[in-house]
């Protein structure tokens, strides 16, 4: 860092890093913003700005390199809480949130703001319930948390097994949407750009472990969410709904009931079906009153919250802080940062859909001409893609909103053109969108393979290994389990955000109950949380099979996406049933519980372990 | 040795308190909110309908500030009790 010239080490130093490097970020915005002034294609921009980032992110990725195993594990604990919420937030906002969010709502309404509620508040239950004591703990990974506990090399593997399923359910989409950016640019066979994206991921990821993901997050983060905020400021401000419509669209939810009667929203019913695209038949506000309806909310916004106070690659980012309190401070400022990203997907969403409805904007499209409609350059561009389609069911010239089939994720992907902005945005979102799947995908990576090699090799395998055995066994897991998951992404099993969905459901049935009761409950013991990890996870799976595939009707509503439910339901009561029936843990078990529980002291495991 | 663990349990005591109250609270704006956003709907906040706005804005603005009253509450206790790390 000497070209700098800077006084203090790194880590005093960090805000005056970052802020020169959103600096050159925005340098680098106006610098395209000229070249597409000079004549440069929209193509050629979009491509800068991805190689631009990525070499970023690598360069970052470099000069963190490290061989000590607490910087390659926990980033040497000493990330301050305002940065580790920066970097919290990029690892925790994915593909999903960035793409698929708004056009969630948009397509879904209210019922689908459940994901909104859940991925904020689970956060809650991270810090009263979880952060600040397993940052107490000392632990390099969750499963050593689970295993030092609860000891034993069964309860440790177990905890290994929930982790693997969970997370590597979760990169697949992660990779996925990754080589879908690459190949969307790049304009490459997907099978292909799914490597180019792991090359990209691992570049962050490699040499420096957790200590350089750390780095790169807090400058993905940056770029995501300017990539985010910047059009919607953009547009809100050209079309006249203030500077911050997050505050003032009110008037637009309200224009939507209007417009949603007039249309004949719900009304209409879709005559084709098209694969991956729908027509909107749900009214934006509108919130069932019957019982299925409420339980299907509160239960979509349980499971997201449990999942995400489950999930080891956001559990693990807080055993980076310097202190307990600091854990605590850094939940909140992860939520803040998270928080500017998920209220903003409302508005956009709400925004975009009264551009598309509203007769009265130039930018409508339902009751125009179909001629006219197909005339306009984004639904040429994006309907060449595959994103969006319009069929004459009626065939009366006319575009009704039953004949126009789209795909979620345009609503952020196609917002920049819908409402005529330059092209330069369009690449700023594409940076912003590759920035949060290939964050995401970098913490998942890395949490699969620190579990591996660190509680699976080093605790169970070989013992005696030396440091940089250790580190060079984890790398090599790294690699290998990308490889893996690009492989599995390649083959295109599901879609992104049914994949993201599960993750939390099979991580809330195998890990939450463990993990709460692990320091809430000292009577916890063993047997318990090894019966409540193989049941519950086993349980959920066993549900999610037979809901999805098996043919069997959903209990309530508790559909494929909520089957978390079952399994942590099952873990609970199988983990106290089984604590109760067997003897209470030992003294000195009981001791270190006690410890957990308190900020003061040392950690429970030594600082490098 | 005694005093220590009397002032441990105290600690506990007050950590649960506090957990107990930020759990009621997040119970509240997480589900018992939205169950009644049918009803919501029908009052306007902000030009709002006020179960959407509930959902898309009103819960996440109180977890957060919830969080950060939260971090300043445990550290608190934590001092009182002479838990505290030392800086």
């Amino acid at each position: 860092m000497s070209i700098f010239n800077m006084k203090g080490s790194f880590v005093d130093n960090l805000p005056k890093i970052y802020a020169l490097y959103t600096g050159g970020f925005v340098v680098f915005i106006i610098l395209m913003a000229l070249l597409e002034k000079a004549g440069g294609s929209a193509d050629t921009i979009a491509k800068l700005f991805v190689a631009f980032t990525i070499v970023i992110y690598a360069v970052i990725g470099w000069l963190s390199r490290t061989m000590q195993v607490d910087a390659y594990y926990v980033a040497g604990r000493q990330v301050p809480p305002v940065f580790n919420g920066m970097a919290t937030a990029a690892d925790w906002m994915s593909g999903a949130s960035f793409v698929a969010m708004a056009g969630g709502i948009y397509m879904g309404g209210h019922p689908y703001l459940a994901f909104v509620v859940g991925w904020t508040g689970g956060y809650v239950l991270v810090a009263v319930l979880m952060a600040p004591y397993l940052r107490k703990f000392g632990c390099y990974t969750v499963p050593d948390f689970i295993g030092t506990r609860y000891g034993g090399n069964l309860a440790r593997f177990c905890a290994v097994v929930v982790l693997v399923v969970a997370s590597f359910t979760y990169v697949t989409a992660q990779i996925n949407a990754t080589g879908t950016i690459a190949a969307f640019v790049l304009q490459i066979p997907f099978q292909v750009a799914v490597w180019i994206a792991l090359v990209a991921i691992l570049l962050c990821a490699m040499l420096g472990g957790m200590r350089a993901v750390t780095w790169t997050q807090v400058a993905q983060y940056i770029v995501l969410i300017v990539a985010y905020l910047v059009p919607v400021f953009w547009m809100s401000q050209k079309q006249g709904f203030g500077v911050f419509p997050q505050f003032e669209y009110g008037a637009a939810v309200d224009r939507l009931k209007e417009l949603e009667v007039l249309q004949q929203v719900g009304v209409l019913k879709p005559e084709h079906a098209v694969p991956g695209m729908s027509a909107l038949t749900v009214h934006h506000s509108f919130a069932g009153n019957d019982l299925i309806s409420k339980v299907k909310f509160g239960t979509l916004v349980a499971c997201m919250m449990m999942g995400t106070a489950s999930l080891p690659h956001i559990l693990m980012r807080y055993f980076t802080t310097p202190s307990v309190s600091d854990a605590r401070k850094s939940v909140a400022w992860s939520l803040l940062f998270i928080f500017m990203l998920y209220f903003t997907a409302p508005a956009l969403a709400t925004l975009t859909k009264l551009q598309v409805l509203d007769p009265s904007l130039p930018t409508s499209i339902i009751g125009k001409s179909i001629a006219s409609v197909n005339a306009l350059d984004w639904v040429q561009k994006w309907g060449n893609v595959g994103f969006l389609k319009i069929i004459d069911s009626n065939h009366d010239g006319l575009l009704q909103i039953n004949e126009f089939f789209m795909r979620g994720d345009i609503v952020v992907l196609a917002t920049p053109e819908i409402a005529g902005l330059p092209a330069v945005i369009s690449g700023l979102v594409l940076a912003g969108g590759l920035a949060a799947a290939m964050s995401t995908a970098d913490g998942l990576l890395l949490a699969i393979a620190n579990a591996l090699s660190h509680d699976l090799y080093y605790k169970m395998i070989d013992p005696k290994a030396e440091t940089r055995r250790r580190l060079i066994v984890a790398r090599v897991l790294l690699l290998g389990i990308g490889a893996a998951g690009s492989a599995v992404a390649a083959l295109r099993l599901t879609g992104i955000l049914g994949a993201v969905a599960w993750a939390f459901d099979f991580a809330m049935s195998g890990l939450f109950f463990p993990l709460v009761l692990g320091v809430w409950w000292k009577r916890a013991n063993t047997p318990g949380a090894i019966a409540g990890m193989v049941i519950g996870l086993g349980a959920g799976t066993w549900y999610l099979y037979m809901v999805r595939w098996g043919g069997m009707t959903p209990w309530l509503g508790i559909d494929h996406l909520r089957f978390g439910i079952i399994g942590a339901g099952a873990s609970l009561i199988s983990m106290v049933a089984v604590t109760l029936m067997t003897k209470e843990p030992d003294a000195e078990t009981q001791a270190m519980v006690d410890e957990v529980r308190i900020p003061k002291g040392a950690t429970v495991l030594a600082s490098t372990h | 040795m005694s005093a220590d663990i009397s002032q441990k349990e105290v600690h506990w005591q007050r950590t649960k308190g506090l957990m107990i109250w930020h759990l009621i609270i997040w119970f509240i704006f997480s589900f018992v909110v939205h169950w009644f956003a049918p009803q919501l709907n029908k009052i306007s906040f902000i030009g709002f309908p006020l179960g959407f706005y509930m959902a898309a804005q009103g819960s996440l603005i109180v977890f957060v500030v919830q969080l950060f009253v939260f971090a300043s509450q445990q550290a608190k206790i934590d001092r009182e009790c002479g838990m505290a790390e030392e800086e």
